[in-house]
């Protein structure tokens, strides 16, 4: 990754080009298309969605279950919206990403920089981790969860959700740190250079883009998980997913989509941010890469 | 007199003791109506000095709530009150890890007033383990006024009659009946359709689980009486929500639907009037025998501190007042069969009438559906077979067949 | 490779393995233990709780065998894991070799092509839903614009309701594919591309011969993400189908999750598991293998 540029130096005729935009376009608008569909039912009355045309623009417009999602609407016995559960997910989500992007870059430095016997074999235990269904975890870490001393609490939560994203975070950084110049960690450590110092010098500062890509998983992985939220949590601590499913899989109740398409863009907010502020970084950082290299 | 109270407790230092009265409640009531509907039971509980802490894990009809609770009790910390259907709470039971309300069922009298075949599901081993809340019956229809003058103004009472009808309404342009298709909802169907074909056959297949009538010409005919409705439905019926196909009878684009009495909400919230906008009637031919679930609430191991509590709650959840409130709000009837019926609507009223009626002549069946006529095992053998026949991969003889088989198998 | 020659002190020489150790340790307890736990309990009759003292032998992997979800269930990961894998990571590539192009509004297209990974399946899939029904969602709006005869009702027939869930799994993830390439595209050495064109290649050759190749470690990496997301394909099936129509749309992890937890059938949802590890093993084992002898740089 040393001698990156952000454009690429293909060069393409007038025809082509307005080909890609017409490709670009028609894909964007695939993508686009379920939102469409959340963003418009949520502007309308409940009324409206009943009679049936989901992809009409609203007749009336309201932004009352934009309102109703975030403040009012019943998660449990109160209702108190989708509020409170927002502090619950990021007290969760934070350190969850950071221990678990910082150990899976030190994982990833060891296992390419200083290689050792038996490191691939490592890696691969490490990498098929990633695989497990989640299913299959959830009592025997509950078992463990409690001899710690640690059920229904944002701690465990934490470590449960750190532990299962260390098989990518390592995959992220192993595959990124491979491609960097062996040469210039050789060379620091004749330097007398030692390991953190190698980490913090060389190798973290022209990380951003990897950082970024295993931030952006973490996140999202962690912020919309269900299955741990759900049972590792107790009444203080239900993180936001949990949270949005109460108020969109209620049982035999009334079903207000309008409240539940609001509710889920709320929801997702914090991730839609890092989504476009990291897709900012993104090249910002892979520039920074190539000033350096 | 509070306020004095509460002062005089903190001067006695017994604050920290009041602190202690709590109970953690995992339940999936998380609708506008259930919830408003719990909340009555809160703030009773909040008025005696017992704090309510929320666990709402709503999803899957409480399979997500379960798959929590395993997590719980597996870390060795489970909630005070957990709601549960049916079998399930037979089998945390078996588990050893549910509390005794014995000292409250027997001081309240629940012996007399709860139906026998709730107290099936409430008691384990003898001892009171659960407060049942409400009873659910599922063997409802809700028809649309408009449409069914229409088509004659008689509401169907037996099968012909139901056939009828729903002939003069397609023949009248509108969907005869609207249906969602998911699993369940076939499977609530299936169970009137069977309990229409006699409360013996109900008994024998779905209770008893005798595999001569689960694979007897009768359970064919139940099939096919299953594929005789499956074409009175729409084109789009698959995966719809069963609030949506309640939205088509409210609208009169569809006459009628089968589901259980929570539908009654949807109705009303529409603004519909019992009797004027849309009329409840049980599936023809089911008159006088009811297929329920009964939501409870089962009380775990917790310890002393929090014992006290924990009965009151049992004991509030059984009041009079509490049983009236809350099936007045979530549709359902109280599990007591001496609550007065009030404040119930007409459709309500006739719910419990149906209830004593059918406790009292023996003919209150677990609904297979909802699980209270079989565990989960053995509900979910069944869904595969009903929702396989609904869906045209099998005809009637081979369901009657796979259905025998896959119980079997189910209960191994 | 890069290992020490010069004399160091001997913590400098554990350093390393220490700082994985417990990384290592935890992965072996939480994943490696856990599934041998599974394994036993996949030998056992446990409903609703593991319960170590039934033991039934291969009595669960017969019962799993002899059920018709879970053939339904495997031959839809199949169909599912194929097309979801091959499809993502060829859009995503193509999306990210256009948006390479210098093209005005990457800003813009780029955040549009990720935003669905960052969205919750269980509103999304309601979303999909509904714009899949043909009484309500895209065919209603053709034929309400005139067009009578179109018809799309995939997700209402259990033949081809499988291939909407790819369609809407596609959605979700071939964005964040498409980011991985692009990424990887931006790291390609610009003088290897103007070497290439003074040598007269076509924008064709180039990619083909020379570029694509260079993505083989992004492939890697896309294909872990993707193998990864389509196993633990669950909430997506839930929330669109939940199996139907009839159990036309069962995946295994949909059968994992109702039996384990849905209908209290412990064993038979561990017996699941495993059959399910076996296969993710037989695929990525090889395949991780390959990659890591071929893309070793000695």
């Amino acid at each position: 990754m040393t001698a990156t540029t952000q454009q690429t130096a293909v060069r393409t005729g007038a025809l082509v080009r307005a080909l890609i935009y017409a490709l670009l376009l028609l894909f964007a608008v695939y993508y686009l298309l379920p939102l469409y569909v959340m963003v418009v039912n949520s502007l309308k009355p409940l009324e409206e969605i009943r009679q049936g045309n989901m992809l009409a623009l609203p007749r009336t417009w309201t932004i009352e279950p934009w309102l109703s999602a975030w403040s009012t609407a019943q998660i449990g016995v109160q209702p108190t919206g989708l509020k409170p559960y927002f502090l619950n997910s990021i007290q969760m989500v934070v350190p969850a990403v950071f221990t678990s992007t910082l150990l899976g870059a030190l994982n990833g430095y060891v296992l390419t920089k200083w290689r050792f016997r038996g490191a691939d074999f490592v890696f691969t235990l490490m990498l098929l981790s990633c695989f497990i269904p989640f299913q299959i975890v959830l009592i025997p870490s509950a078992r463990i969860l409690g001899l710690l001393g640690l059920g229904g609490t944002v701690t465990g939560l934490v470590l449960i959700h750190a532990i299962y994203g260390l098989g990518f975070t390592t995959l992220f950084f192993r595959n990124y740190y491979e491609a960097f110049p062996s040469e210039l960690v050789r060379a620091a450590m004749i330097d007398g250079a030692g390991f953190f110092q190698i980490f913090r010098r060389i190798l973290l500062p022209s990380s951003g883009p990897i950082i970024v890509v295993t931030v952006i998983w973490q996140f999202t992985n962690i912020w919309n998980d269900f299955l741990f939220g759900s049972s590792f949590s107790n009444a203080d601590s239900q993180p936001m997913t949990v949270a949005l499913n109460n108020l969109v899989n209620s049982s035999t109740g009334v079903k207000e989509y309008n409240v539940h398409f609001a509710g889920a863009i709320l929801a997702a907010l914090p991730t839609l941010v890092v989504y476009i502020v990291s897709g900012r970084y993104f090249v910002r950082g892979l520039m920074a890469g190539a000033v350096k290299g | 007199m509070r306020r004095f109270l509460l002062t005089t407790a903190a001067i006695f230092g017994l604050t920290a003791m009041a602190h202690a009265q709590e109970v953690e409640v995992l339940h999936w009531w998380t609708s506008g109506g259930e919830a408003a509907a719990l909340n009555v039971l809160k703030k009773k509980l909040e008025s005696q000095g017992v704090t309510w802490k929320d666990m709402p894990v709503a999803g899957g009809g409480g399979d997500a709530a379960m798959t929590a609770l395993r997590a719980r009790v597996t870390a060795g910390d489970p909630p005070t009150a957990v709601q549960a259907l049916g079998f399930d709470i037979t089998d945390w039971a078996k588990q050893g890890v549910v509390g005794d309300l014995g000292e409250v069922a027997t001081k309240e009298g629940w012996d007399k007033v709860i139906p026998a075949a709730l107290q099936k599901f409430s008691k384990y081993d003898g001892k009171w383990i659960a407060a049942p809340v409400n009873v659910h019956s599922t063997n409802w229809v809700w028809i649309n006024k408009a449409a069914l003058d229409a088509a004659g103004g008689k509401a169907p009472a037996t099968w012909d009659e139901l056939v009828a009808v729903l002939d003069k309404m397609k023949a009248n342009g509108i969907t005869p009946v609207a249906h969602g298709g998911q699993a369940w909802q076939d499977a609530t169907i299936f169970d009137a359709v069977v309990l229409s074909l006699g409360t013996d056959f109900y008994k024998a297949a779905f209770i008893d689980l005798d595999p001569k009538a689960l694979d007897s010409d009768k359970m064919v005919q139940a099939f096919d009486r299953m594929a005789k409705l499956r074409s009175y439905v729409d084109d789009n019926f698959s995966g719809r929500d069963w609030n949506l196909a309640s939205a088509m009878v409210i609208e009169g684009k569809a006459g009628m639907q089968f589901m259980g009495d929570w539908a009654k909400g949807e109705f009303l919230k529409a603004g519909k009037v019992p009797g004027k906008d849309f009329v409840c009637i049980r599936f023809p031919g089911t008159q006088g025998a009811v297929t329920f679930n009964s939501d409870q609430f089962m009380m775990f191991k917790v310890g002393e501190a929090k014992r006290k509590a924990q009965l009151q709650m049992a004991s509030d959840i059984e009041s009079p007042e509490f049983q009236s409130a809350f099936n007045v709000v979530k549709g359902s009837v109280p599990a007591r069969t001496d609550v007065p019926n009030t404040a119930f609507d007409d459709c309500g009223k006739k719910g419990m009438a149906d209830l004593a009626e059918a406790s009292k002549n023996n003919l209150l069946f677990g609904s297979m559906a909802h699980g209270h006529a079989a565990p989960a095992a053995i509900k979910n053998a069944l869904y595969d077979v009903v929702t396989r026949h609904f869906n045209g991969e099998m005809d009637s003889k081979a369901a009657a067949k796979a259905l025998a088989e896959a119980i079997a198998a189910a209960k191994g | 490779m890069a290992r020490a020659q010069h004399p160091r002190s001997i913590l400098q020489e554990w350093l390393p393995r220490l700082v994985l150790a417990p990384s290592f340790a935890v992965v072996l307890l939480f994943v490696y233990g856990f599934i041998l736990f599974t394994g036993v309990l996949s030998f056992t009759g446990s409903k609703l709780l593991p319960d170590l003292t039934t033991w039934v032998g291969l009595g669960n992997y017969q019962r799993l065998f002899n059920h018709p979800n879970w053939w339904t269930a495997l031959a839809n990961l199949g169909i599912f894991g194929t097309l979801y894998i091959v499809i993502c990571s060829v859009l995503g590539l193509g999306l990210a070799i256009l948006l390479d192009q210098k093209i005005r509004g990457e800003g813009v297209l780029r955040p549009i092509y990720l935003y669905p990974m960052a969205l919750s399946f269980i509103v999304t899939g309601v979303a999909w839903k509904w714009f899949l029904d043909p009484g309500i969602g895209l065919e209603h709006v053709i034929r309400s614009l005139g067009w009578e005869s179109f018809s799309f009702r995939w997700i209402k027939d259990g033949r081809f309701a499988i291939y909407t869930i790819v369609i809407a799994a596609i959605w979700q993830s071939s964005g964040f594919v498409m980011a991985m390439f692009l990424a990887g595209l931006r790291g390609v050495d610009n003088e290897i591309v103007k070497a290439a064109q003074i040598d007269g290649a076509s924008n064709w050759t180039l990619y083909r011969r020379i570029i694509i190749p260079l993505m083989r470690p992004v492939f890697l990496s896309a294909f872990v993400v993707l193998a990864h997301l389509a196993i633990k394909s669950y909430d997506l099936v839930v929330a669109m189908t939940d199996g139907g129509p009839g159990t036309a749309t069962w995946t295994p992890a949909l059968f994992m999750q109702k039996f384990t937890f849905g209908r209290n059938e412990m064993g038979m949802g561990a017996a699941s598991a495993i059959i399910m590890l076996m296969m993710i093993s037989a695929i990525i084992v090889p395949y991780l293998y390959s990659e890591l002898a071929g893309g070793r740089r000695t």
